[in-house]
C-alpha cells in the first residue's frame, strides 16, 4: 500500500472517530431517554417508522463505524500479531463491508 | 558502609542479571555503579560512556525499567530499597551487557531526511529568521536533542513495529520542516509518512515523559501527521 493510501486511512480513521464521538453521545442519550420513559419496543419503532432523520443519521453512524473499526483492526493485527500486507488489507476490508451491509439493514429495518 | 544490590544484564540477547553488591556513596549516580563494578569488581562489564555530565547521551541505561542518562540519574532517585536493576536500553539489539547497537537507531534519523539542505551558498546574504516567529519557536521547542536513544528505547511502537522510525528521528524531521530554509520538506514529509512514520504514533507520550532534555517529540509528531495530511489532501504529495 502506497504512502499516500496510509495517509488517507488514517485522514478517515480521525474524521470518522469525530463522527463517532458525536453519534455516540447522541445514541446513548436516546437509549437513556427511552428507557427513563419506559418506551417499549412498538413505540420506539413507531417514532422510527419513516422517520428521515433518524435513518440519516444511523446510517451515517454505521458508515462512521464501518470506516473507523477496520483500519483500527488493521493496525492492531499488526501491532499484536505482526500480520501485514494485501491479505490483512483485504480482511479488513471484507470487515468493514460487512459492518457497512449489516449496520445499514438493520437501520433501514428500524425506518421500515 | 551501606551497600547497593545491583543486578546488572550480562551477555548479549542470550544473558542473565547478574548481583553485585556496590558501597552506596553520597551523591552518588548510577553511572558511579557501573564504573564501580567495573573497576573493582568485574573488569569484563561493557558499557559506554564519554562526557559524564549529560551533554553525549551515551550513557543511556535502563535503571529499574526506565531508560534514563546514567551520569544525570543519581542513585538517591531510583533505587528502590536499596535495589538497583541495570539493563541496556530497549528495542535495540544488544551488543554485550550494557551496550546496545545504536545503528538501527541513526539509520532511521537517515531514513527520515534528517539532515539539513538548503539553497544558499556562502557567497548569499545570510537567511533571516525572526526568532519570535512561530516556525522558529517550533523549532526551538524540538532542537535540543541530542540523540542519546532513550525515547526509542522508551516507545511501545517501536517494539511492536519495528520500522516505525521513532521519536527522535521524527522530532528531527519535525525540526527540519519548521526550518524556512530547507528546500526538501515535500521528500521529508513523504518519508515520515504512513504505517511507518509519524501516523503510527499512538501519542502514549511516554518519550515526552522520558526525554532527559524535556522535548516533547509527541507534539512534534502530531505537527507531522497534520503537516502531511494536509499536503496528500491537497495533492501536494
Amino acid at each position: 500500500m502506497s504512502f499516500r493510501a496510509q495517509v488517507l486511512l488514517w485522514t478517515a480513521q480521525r474524521v470518522s472517530a469525530m463522527v463517532l464521538g458525536l453519534c455516540v453521545v447522541a445514541h446513548l442519550a436516546t437509549m437513556i431517554y427511552a428507557v427513563r420513559h419506559g418506551l417499549s419496543a412498538a413505540e420506539i419503532l413507531g417514532r422510527t417508522h419513516g422517520n428521515y432523520a433518524w435513518l440519516a443519521f444511523y446510517m451515517i453512524f454505521v458508515a462512521a463505524v464501518a470506516i473507523h473499526a477496520p483500519i483500527g483492526m488493521r493496525t492492531i493485527v499488526a501491532e499484536s500479531f505482526g500480520w501485514r500486507g494485501a491479505l490483512v488489507d483485504l480482511a479488513v476490508l471484507v470487515v468493514g463491508v460487512a459492518l457497512a451491509l449489516w449496520g445499514w439493514r438493520a437501520a433501514l429495518a428500524v425506518f421500515g | 558502609m551501606s551497600l547497593l544490590r545491583v543486578s546488572v544484564w550480562r551477555g548479549a540477547e542470550a544473558g542473565e542479571f547478574r548481583a553485585y553488591d556496590v558501597p552506596r556513596q553520597e551523591s552518588q549516580t548510577v553511572l558511579d555503579v557501573v564504573t564501580h563494578i567495573q573497576r573493582n569488581i568485574d573488569p569484563t562489564l561493557a558499557y559506554r560512556f564519554a562526557c559524564r555530565v549529560g551533554m553525549c547521551g551515551s550513557c543511556a541505561m535502563n535503571v529499574n525499567g526506565k531508560a534514563r542518562w546514567t551520569c544525570r540519574t543519581h542513585v538517591a532517585d531510583v533505587a528502590i530499597d536499596g535495589v538497583l536493576e541495570i539493563a541496556p536500553l530497549h528495542n535495540l539489539p544488544m551488543v554485550k551487557d550494557l551496550v546496545t547497537d545504536m545503528a538501527p537507531f541513526f539509520d532511521k534519523m537517515a531514513r527520515a531526511k534528517s539532515s539539513f539542505k538548503g539553497s544558499r551558498t556562502r557567497a548569499d546574504e545570510f537567511a533571516r529568521v525572526m526568532p519570535d516567529s512561530p516556525r522558529r519557536k517550533e523549532v526551538d521547542a524540538a532542537i535540543e536533542c541530542i540523540g542519546c536513544g532513550v525515547c526509542y528505547s522508551a516507545c511501545d511502537v517501536v517494539t511492536w513495529n519495528p520500522e516505525y522510525l521513532g521519536p527522535a528521528a521524527l522530532n528531527r524531521a519535525w525540526t527540519l520542516v519548521n526550518d524556512v530554509r530547507d528546500v526538501t520538506n515535500d521528500e521529508r514529509l513523504a518519508a515520515v509518512a504512513g504505517d511507518a512514520g509519524c501516523h503510527a504514533c499512538h501519542t502514549h507520550m511516554s518519550c515526552t515523559e522520558r526525554c532527559p532534555k524535556r522535548i516533547s517529540p509527541t507534539a512534534g509528531i502530531a505537527g507531522l501527521k497534520r503537516a502531511v495530511a494536509a499536503a496528500v489532501l491537497k495533492g501536494r504529495l
